[in-house]
């Protein structure tokens, strides 16, 4: 058990070596440098020069890299150009509001997901079942974004029943009011990511459990005389469950992705909209650290996916 | 070469309902293929309107005037639809809505098959030597491919697209196709990699073809049937990544008439509510195309499964 995971963890280590290289080489390509968000008009051509030199910018690339490494371990991505401030810090701000519209995210897509596998699963081959394969098609097939703007337009503008942007409203106070307004604010863009992101997991449990429908144990169970609730219960549900529970990381690496399309598109103040934001101000010691970041979140994301597969089915451990 | 014929109908039934061997030639992958998919009805309802849509805007832009999307008229500025035969109204610089639909369909459309192609091309290469090597070279290959899918895709898009000097429409097909071949050369190596101990791979082997020959010349026609499925599935694929790129502001200029930048006209809430022919009309249209489109390939992938066919 630990040793797969531990051997899981040492083969991330080449991959985020590798990351960090190709983002640094990223960053070098881009114009401006680390420093750049200490530059005023105030400041001489001279005193940049010296600033330069003092940052090592003259050394060769490797020591550079070495240096670059250094500090972003200790969490130093540099100044912001626009905003005069460590990178760090503004991302951090923004990181707590990705988190709070992530977590309602994963939340719905589970509680949306599991009760329509189950269904497609167990009423496989029913309209039910052909229903909810449409939907997952549709879900699966149509540009995230599309949806997102309908959404917009239909329940934010047209009806008014949701906020159309930021992350609280104004004149939120008290506990109870700020959180009411955050939720507020974050239910209908985790609400559609949710309904077009459970393709996978609706697909997952529904032929997981048409599988094990055939399964000896369950003709086994049957016979004995066991309720057909139990058996399905107990039996056929259990163990489809458990590569949903995997693929726990995956979907926090595809809300990643996703998050860029969603808060650009509901004004929301995270990670993804910052990093639009910081592309259109061309902010690049923001975007490089936003790109490492999110690299990092996926490769950890995978590592989470493949640490739970092998707790729940110890065939995959490799000794 | 005689086997290969052979393992292409391996998946055919060769029996008949009381269990006798056929005697008779089973049809071939892309006859079943062409028969399963003429007897899914849905399919042949998405393929026509697929095709409608990719020949309206493929011939219908040859006969748009150039000047009815480029052209700035202020007095057509949001001109409703219907005015001054606007079919579907003006846009802010009042360039014809309908006439920036079509190009820009067929703008996206054409950018889509460019990616797929390309995707295709670098998929067989990438998926042939891994499954057929195996090995080091698989390794490797799979390592690289590893580390493209943990890269984030969209925003390295944009990056690339800001920082690169001299903007064109090929940059963008790189860009899209760079990040976006993974799953493809995975597709590739998973079909190659349960080919390449077959008998007549060995066969050949030991007769002596060059591995360039067995490889390009008898596995890849025995997979072929995957490249009509995820051509058509990586198009689809395609054309959302580019109208979301454009969408975003990071695709094609805004000088081009495209669908991604029609659709962002509703990311101003002014536009979004006041002047919906600007935005609409592209949206749905991109919904029906990528719905089509996936359903095409969908069938296809149930046609070329033996397990799901329909008989």
């Amino acid at each position: 058990m630990w040793k797969t995971i531990l051997r899981r963890v040492i083969l991330m280590i080449p991959q985020i070596i590798v990351l960090s290289l190709f983002v640094f080489i990223l960053a070098k390509m881009m114009p401006g440098d680390p420093f750049t968000g200490l530059i005023t008009p105030q400041t001489s051509p001279a005193q940049i020069a010296r600033l330069r030199k003092e940052a090592g910018l003259d050394n060769p690339w490797y020591v550079q890299y070495v240096d670059w490494i250094g500090r972003a371990l200790h969490g130093d991505f540099g100044m912001s150009y626009q905003m005069q401030r460590p990178v760090t810090s503004i991302i951090g701000e923004r990181a707590i509001n990705t988190l709070y519209l992530s977590i309602l995210s994963v939340v719905l897509t589970y509680l949306i997901g599991i009760p329509l596998g189950v269904a497609a699963g167990r009423y496989e081959g029913t309209w039910i079942d052909t229903s909810i394969q449409f939907y997952n098609f549709i879900s699966m097939s149509t540009p995230g974004f599309v949806v997102y703007m309908l959404a917009i337009a239909l329940f934010g503008f047209a009806l008014g029943w949701f906020p159309t942007s930021g992350s609280i409203s104004v004149n939120a106070s008290g506990v109870i009011g700020t959180i009411g307004s955050r939720i507020y604010h974050i239910i209908l863009p985790s609400l559609l990511i949710a309904i077009l992101g459970n393709a996978s997991i609706v697909q997952y449990l529904r032929s997981g459990i048409v599988d094990n429908k055939l399964e000896d144990y369950v003709k086994t169970a049957r016979s004995k005389g066991v309720p057909e609730r139990v058996v399905f219960n107990r039996h056929i549900l259990r163990n489809s469950l458990l590569p949903i529970a995997a693929f726990f990381g995956n979907v926090i690496t595809g809300l990643l992705s996703g998050s860029v399309f969603a808060e650009t598109i509901f004004a929301y103040p995270g990670m993804g909209k910052l990093f639009i934001d910081s592309v259109s101000g061309r902010d690049y010691s923001i975007m490089t650290a936003l790109i490492l970041l999110y690299g990092i979140l996926t490769l950890l994301g995978n590592l989470l996916s493949d640490i739970i597969m092998s707790i729940v089915d110890p065939r995959i451990r490799i000794d | 070469m005689a086997d290969k014929k052979k393992t292409d109908q391996q998946t055919v039934q060769a029996t008949d309902a009381k269990g006798n061997p056929i005697i008779s030639a089973p049809p071939s992958g892309w006859r079943v293929i062409f028969r399963e998919f003429t007897h899914d009805k849905g399919a042949m309802v998405a393929f026509v309107i697929m095709m409608f849509i990719i020949l309206a805007a493929v011939i219908g832009s040859f006969f748009v005037p150039q000047s009815r999307y480029t052209d700035v008229n202020i007095m057509w500025q949001w001109a409703r639809p219907g005015t001054d035969g606007l079919i579907l109204g003006a846009d802010e610089s009042g360039r014809d809505v309908f006439a920036s639909l079509i190009v820009g369909m067929r703008n996206s459309i054409g950018i889509g098959w460019g990616v797929a192609i390309l995707i295709e091309l670098i998929g067989i290469i990438v998926g042939l030597c891994s499954g057929y090597f195996g090995g080091w070279i698989d390794n490797i290959l799979m390592r690289i491919t590893d580390f493209f899918m943990i890269l984030p895709a969209l925003m390295i898009q944009i990056v690339v697209i800001t920082i690169v000097p001299k903007f064109s429409i090929w940059v963008l097909i790189t860009m899209i196709t760079a990040l976006g071949w993974m799953s493809t050369a995975r597709l590739y190596r998973a079909a190659v990699l349960s080919q390449a101990k077959r008998d007549y791979v060995l066969a050949s082997k030991t007769s002596g073809s060059s591995s360039f020959k067995i490889m390009f010349f008898e596995v890849l026609p025995n997979i072929s049937s995957l490249l009509l499925v995820d051509i058509t599935l990586t198009f689809a694929t395609s054309v959302g990544v580019e109208t979301g790129l454009t969408f975003l502001g990071y695709g094609l200029p805004d000088t081009t008439p495209s669908i991604g930048r029609l659709i962002s006209y509703a990311s101003d809430p002014v536009n979004m509510q006041n002047y919906p022919w600007s935005w609409l009309p592209a949206t749905l249209m991109l919904i029906i195309l990528s719905l089509s489109v996936n359903y095409v390939g969908k069938a296809l992938q149930r046609a070329a499964d033996a397990r799901q066919r329909l008989g």
